[in-house]
């Protein structure tokens, strides 16, 4: 961690910040792994504060020990993600107007998967899950072969226009029912990436990755619950790729073909 | 949670299991869409029955009089006996933590007990 450094004063702080009387409102963080508890830090309230501010102040100003996990600050690496009252939320992305109603917030790491450390989850779980859904491209052409040529408007490739943007946040995986229930279940994000390369005319996997989503814990775990595609920090929705990857092997299924 | 678990026994599983797993995922929903029909025609039969005040004596002439009411009722109880285990076995695995072979095997003495007592019951209807 490099010197803490002071936050610029904001253009649009309240008039009390700026003349040195700051309102605090009390936030609880978890700290410490699965058996840890909340601990409460009483933060400036500031104008157009987002959640992730309200983190980096804790650690900056207050417990330096605090661990969390951020990169990009606009809403594209994903990193940032946790539970915020309740909710898995992109910390960066989320204002704390926006879900302080009850003039509380509390930040948890995220449901579903191992803490590391106060507000740090092991991601490990999450993209394993993403091979064991075989979620890498393989390809069918080489270097010396022309480029393949997919039309925009083919009803493949605006299937993959509709889940190709996940970035892999987890806020998906943390909101579903069925991981919490079912530890092997792929999960929404893993299921989604399948999709997306069973609609690539240039994938080679085939019909192992259909074998590898309809094994125990695979599509038909799904409950369409809905949680993943109205978490979403991207709108997507990980339930049409489930229902059209159900439809996919049960077609194969009756075709002999699995 | 699987944050040991590791990656390949877990695909390699994946493989075996996949043709299983989507028999049942095709099974339940088929067996789904069976009872969404025949629940409906069995809930209408009842009214039907309580609304002409039929004795048991006229339901059971009725059952003895065609094929179709047996037949019906024969294969209501095959869509219970592959529907309800299936279903029990997802709330065993999500809520209980049960699996393996021997709640399978449980299972299966449910969809056995189901479809026996249930086509005894229809064969004794029918006389």
């Amino acid at each position: 961690m490099a010197t803490p450094v002071e936050d610029p004063p904001l253009p649009h702080a309240p008039a009390g910040e700026r003349s040195g009387v700051e309102p605090t409102f009390p936030v609880r963080i978890w700290r410490g792994s699965a058996g840890g508890a909340f601990q409460q830090f009483d933060v400036p309230r500031r104008a157009s504060q987002t959640v992730l501010d309200v983190v980096t102040h804790v650690q900056r100003h207050l417990d330096p020990t605090l661990a969390y996990r951020y990169a990009c600050r606009v809403g594209m690496c994903g990193s940032c993600a946790m539970s915020v009252n309740g909710k898995a939320r992109w910390t960066c992305r989320t204002h704390v107007d926006a879900v302080a109603t009850g003039a509380t917030l509390e930040i948890a790491p995220l449901s579903n998967l191992p803490i590391v450390r106060d507000l740090v989850v092991d991601m490990a779980p999450f993209f394993d899950k993403w091979a064991a859904a075989r979620g890498q491209f393989k390809p069918t052409a080489t270097r010396h072969d022309e480029f393949a040529k997919v039309s925009p408007s083919s009803p493949a490739r605006r299937a993959i226009d509709a889940t190709i943007e996940c970035i892999g946040c987890g806020v998906c995986y943390a909101s579903c029912d069925v991981v919490g229930w079912k530890p092997d279940y792929l999960g929404p994000a893993a299921l989604n990436r399948a999709w997306t390369l069973v609609n690539d005319v240039r994938d080679g996997e085939g019909v192992a990755r259909l074998r590898a989503v309809a094994a125990e814990g695979g599509c038909q775990s799904c409950h369409t619950h809905q949680s993943c595609t109205r978490s979403c920090p991207k709108h997507l929705s990980p339930t049409a790729s489930i229902a059209g990857l159900k439809r996919l092997v049960a077609q194969a299924l009756v075709k002999g073909k699995l | 949670m699987t944050g040991a678990q590791p990656l390949e026994p877990l695909a390699q599983a994946g493989m075996r299991g996949a043709r299983y797993a989507a028999w049942r995922f095709v099974l339940q929903r088929a067996s789904a869409a069976v009872l969404a029909l025949f629940v409906v025609v069995h809930l209408a039969t009842i009214i039907y029955a309580v609304r002409h005040a039929l004795s048991a004596q006229a339901i059971v002439a009725r059952m003895h009089a065609n094929v179709f009411w047996p037949a019906f009722y024969a294969l209501f109880v095959v869509a219970v006996a592959v529907h309800a285990p299936l279903g029990l076995r997802a709330v065993a695995d999500e809520w209980l933590g049960l699996r393996g072979r021997a709640t399978d095997a449980a299972l299966a003495v449910i969809a056995l007990v189901l479809l026996g007592g249930g086509l005894y019951a229809v064969a004794s209807l029918a006389g």
